[in-house]
């Protein structure tokens, strides 16, 4: 009898710890916290909150102003000397690939800062001005606030870990938001072609 | 015949998770995924070792009328120890309060005590299969964080991810090497 009753225990373990096993990871999809951010936001895209920044050129912009068009968001810190280097490079060469919806206004490419304290307007444009970055369709900004940058990580899923060199570290990516506010894709850095393509064909649509 | 823990288990148990509670010792253990998954946890799996020394004496013999040879035990303790495996799960225990809270009850409870309930009644073939499969784990695991080159949680940095790496190699070597001793010099009939 033992024998069969820890069998019968074993059985209803394994299937329940089985079920806990799907769901924690998406149905075997997500092991890490950065895909599954990225399911998540395919599956039930989250509203972008209403944030006010400070560009570049020192102008307030609230974030939910740039409803009606796409924007590419990237999250940086100026004084970055690895990842946002990269970014930078890429969102300069976003402008190139993406012209002309850029110029027709259906699309706008945004850098907010996450080290606010550091990143004035004029270190943010000299950071565009580094990339040779063409201020009009490119805004880099920073959150007013301390609860507003709270809400910008929260809701586009941005981790910050400080590193050994007083830098930071972030999970770094181009997250895009719909006409609608809503963020509904978080695409891989280091690709602008891939980018741009899955833009293109998001515009289209 | 199952041979209880010494009177004081209960109490160091008590003790080391009041220290693991301390929000200087989390913060610190909690800094780092070394120190995390290699020191934190373990302890925690430790308390729920310990404990199931306290549990009185009628209810770990009805508990092991459905435990023959510590069977249960081992499939409740792995199936949780996938989950805490995850590094999804590591990496929301930072920001997540419910999913910390989750760690401090379900790492001793269903990882510790089982194995602390079954361990003794584990005869020599199903220890055998648990620690092979565990320097295994450490090994594939291990390997895993040694190569990865990108950052498998967004809490810890890629250097720490590599270290983490590196000890569970050196860890499932020394687990293989106890055995492979216990093998050469130990009794059979006991591992």
């Amino acid at each position: 009898m033992p024998t069969l009753r820890t069998l019968l225990a074993s059985c209803l373990l394994l299937a329940l710890g089985g079920a806990v096993l799907t769901v924690a990871t998406d149905g075997f999809q997500a092991f890490t916290s950065e895909t599954a951010r990225r399911l998540a936001v395919l599956r039930d895209p989250p509203p972008v909150p209403a944030v006010l920044l400070e560009t570049q050129s020192g102008e307030q912009l609230n974030l939910a102003d740039l409803r009606g068009r796409w924007v590419l968001v990237d999250f940086v810190y100026t004084r970055c000397l690895t990842w946002c280097l990269a970014l930078g490079g890429e969102f300069a060469q976003l402008q190139d690939q993406l012209a002309a919806p850029l110029a027709e206004d259906k699309l706008v490419l945004l850098s907010i800062s996450f080290d606010p304290a550091h990143d004035t307007p004029a270190e943010l444009a000299a950071y565009q001005e580094r990339f040779r970055g063409r201020g009009h369709d490119w805004i880099a900004a920073r959150p007013v606030s301390h609860d507003g940058l709270r809400q910008l990580l929260r809701t586009f899923g941005v981790t910050v870990v400080p590193d050994a060199m007083g830098g930071y570290v972030h999970n770094a990516a181009i997250l895009v938001v719909d006409p609608q506010g809503r963020l509904v894709r978080i695409l891989d850095t280091g690709n602008p072609q891939a980018v741009a393509q899955t833009v293109r064909r998001d515009l289209e649509r | 015949m199952i041979a209880r823990w010494p009177r004081p288990a209960p109490m160091i148990a008590t003790l080391l998770y009041a220290t693991l509670l301390l929000p200087p010792v989390r913060a610190w253990l909690e800094a780092s995924m070394t120190l995390q998954m290699l020191v934190q946890i373990p302890l925690l799996i430790g308390v729920g070792y310990l404990l199931a020394g306290a549990l009185p004496a009628r209810l770990d013999a009805s508990l092991a009328r459905w435990n023959e040879h510590g069977i249960t035990s081992l499939v409740l303790a792995t199936l949780a120890g996938m989950f805490w495996m995850l590094p999804r799960s590591l990496d929301a225990t930072i920001g997540e309060p419910w999913m910390a809270l989750a760690k401090f009850i379900s790492v001793p409870l269903l990882i510790g005590l089982p194995l602390g309930l079954g361990w003794p009644r584990m005869g020599f073939v199903v220890r055998g299969v648990f620690l092979l499969e565990l320097i295994a784990t450490f090994f594939r695991l291990g390997w895993l964080y040694l190569v990865s080159p990108v950052r498998l949680c967004n809490n810890y940095l890629l250097d720490d991810q590599q270290r983490a790496g590196e000890a569970m190699l050196v860890i499932g070597g020394l687990i293989l090497a106890g055995v492979v001793a216990k093998l050469l010099w130990g009794r059979f009939d006991r591992l």
